[in-house]
């Protein structure tokens, strides 16, 4: 599948990672997500911005089923993960399973409280890894990818609480890089840092998409302007807009989009 | 017109009349207070002042006797020993495992809204009533006799309801986002109970054992209806050396609260001496296993912080 086949979004010739179609989400009886298409780039950083109850996180969520550990929802539709063309929302498909493909950070960093080696490590835990050598060296490059190794490889056997916040964050980044994800999600994860912490981890992002297929959820628009490539803006449940990062913040198409980015509203 | 503003001495009066009523409440509550405690010192102390003469160690090795100055405890304690290690060792890992299944699994609706209260109605049944059932049940139904394992199984049963309380509340203090974490690591349930909810919880998990514990070893009236036995002259067989395992399990059997509550039955005064130091036993065991479990709860906290 190429970009073409989104009718709506003929913004960039360039392959497609993943693709939510016609998707629809209900809490109960409330319509949280409305018939949103929305292709996900390869390896591009794509931001979801909006106002609070947009739905944003609620999508961001669907991608890697976390919505499955919670009763009284439901949704439509397809996330087809390429090029395996996956539908990830298929009752036939694991959530265990996407969520090994798709990892995810949260909004308040979240260690185990365990070792900061044995946190990265959880990843490759589940999924059996034994040897002892290759989850040393995992843990190593995934430390090393979300810049923190030169800070923790002394004491990779300190509890991860005896680090500060935004080290915590970028230790939930590394827990998620050990396993090669395919798609890595960020729901607000800089929300609960400091201006320095919050700079540290958009560099972090910066580096790692040239590797990895981001989306990131973020309240920031500033944020979503300075770290993404494309950006769609959702609006009670609707895509509003979705465009090279650069026309959304420079050249709105919609009149909402516009009121929305200019600070009119939200 | 006058205004609502009182003048400077009403204010003041007022305030001095209120703050009467509070002087007067914090008497109230510190005569209450000193009241209870002081009950409770008196009894402890007459107890210790009674008993400690008596707490030699030929108390702890000798068996009950018809002669006050000869009778000891050892059978009753070794009693009380065995009983609790059948009550731990059936009590636990069901009590662990059904809180868990309660929490982690079973799906929230009317059904199982309706088992956790009855759990929770469960742990307040008085132990009598669990005795009727362990004689009904173990004793008579499935043919254990009045046995060290029948008493076993009875407290077991009737501590079941505070593990599965404490188990699930130690669960419960566990935040959501360590399930987020786990299961968004691509954990199946089994894995984030095994890595995360069982090691973070067993703090707390501990705590409500070592108290469920302590209360099973107080307790007298199931056991007499269970069919304790106050004058044992013999110790079980001691399992794999003088005997097989079932053969010790099956044993008459007796305990320290079945022991003091024969002696104090007893009219001479003698008897009522050897109460009096099986009670401070008692009373030390128990406090020693509480101070077991706050001693655990603060080394395995120290570990987890949220």
């Amino acid at each position: 599948m190429s970009s073409a086949q989104h009718e709506n979004f003929r913004i960039a010739d360039l392959p497609v990672k993943a693709s939510a179609r016609d998707f629809n989400f209900y809490y109960g009886d409330f319509h949280a997500i409305k018939d949103v298409n929305l292709p996900i780039f390869d390896k591009k950083v794509t931001a979801l911005i909006g106002p609070s109850g947009c739905g944003k996180s609620t999508l961001l969520r669907s991608f890697n089923r976390m919505h499955d550990l919670y009763p009284g929802n439901r949704y439509e539709g397809r996330i087809d993960l390429l090029p395996d063309n996956i539908n990830l929302l298929d009752r036939e498909v694991d959530p265990i399973e996407v969520r090994m493909r798709v990892s995810m950070v949260f909004q308040k960093p979240n260690p185990f409280p365990k070792s900061i080696f044995e946190n990265v490590a959880y990843g490759l835990r589940v999924r059996g890894e034994k040897s002892r050598s290759v989850i040393d060296d995992r843990v190593e490059q995934a430390l090393k990818g979300a810049a923190l190794w030169g800070e923790v490889k002394n004491r990779l056997q300190e509890s991860a609480f005896a680090l500060s916040g935004g080290q915590q964050q970028r230790l939930c980044i590394a827990r998620a890089l050990a396993t090669d994800p395919e798609i890595l999600l960020f729901d607000e994860p800089t929300s609960a840092l400091d201006p320095i912490a919050t700079a540290s981890i958009e560099e972090l992002i910066n580096e790692l998409r040239t590797r990895l297929t981001i989306l990131i959820v973020t309240h920031n628009m500033q944020q979503a302007a300075r770290v993404s490539d494309f950006t769609a803006y959702m609006f009670l449940g609707e895509l509003i807009e979705f465009d090279v990062t650069d026309n959304i913040f420079l050249r709105p198409k919609k009149k909402q989009t516009e009121d929305y980015i200019t600070g009119r509203f939200g | 017109m006058k205004s609502a503003q009182p003048a400077t001495a009403e204010i003041r009066a007022l305030i001095a009349a209120h703050k009467r009523w509070d002087a007067a409440f914090a008497l109230l509550g510190l005569s209450c207070m000193v009241f209870g405690i002081a009950v409770l010192f008196v009894l402890v102390g007459d107890m210790l002042i009674t008993g400690l003469p008596k707490l030699e160690w030929a108390f702890f090795t000798e068996f009950p006797s018809r002669r006050a100055a000869q009778a000891g405890i050892l059978s009753a304690l070794v009693g009380s020993l065995y009983i609790m290690l059948v009550t731990a060792i059936v009590a636990i890992p069901i009590g662990v495992a059904a809180g868990m299944y309660l929490e982690e699994y079973a799906p929230k609706n009317a059904f199982t809204n309706f088992i956790e209260l009855n759990i929770s109605n469960l742990a307040a049944v008085p132990s009598i009533i669990y005795g009727l059932l362990g004689l009904g049940l173990f004793v008579y139904t499935f043919g254990l006799g009045q046995s060290i394992l029948s008493a076993g199984l009875t407290l077991a049963l009737l501590i079941l309801p505070v593990i599965v309380v404490a188990t699930r509340e130690a669960i419960r203090s566990i935040p959501q986002w360590v399930r987020e974490a786990a299961y968004g690591c691509g954990a199946t349930r089994w894995q984030v109970v095994s890595d995360h909810i069982l090691p973070y919880s067993m703090p707390g998990i501990l705590t409500g054992v070592i108290i469920g514990l302590a209360r099973a070893i107080g307790e007298s009236a199931p056991l007499i209806v269970v069919g304790a036995v106050t004058f044992i002259a013999s110790l079980p067989p001691i399992p794999g050396v003088e005997g097989s395992l079932w053969e010790t399990l099956m044993s008459d059997f007796t305990a320290m609260p079945i022991q003091m509550f024969n002696w104090t039955s007893r009219p001479e005064a003698a008897f009522q001496v050897n109460a009096a130091a099986a009670g401070i036993v008692l009373i030390a065991v128990t406090l020693g296993m509480n101070g077991i479990a706050i001693w655990l709860r603060y080394r395995l906290r120290k570990a987890i912080k949220w």
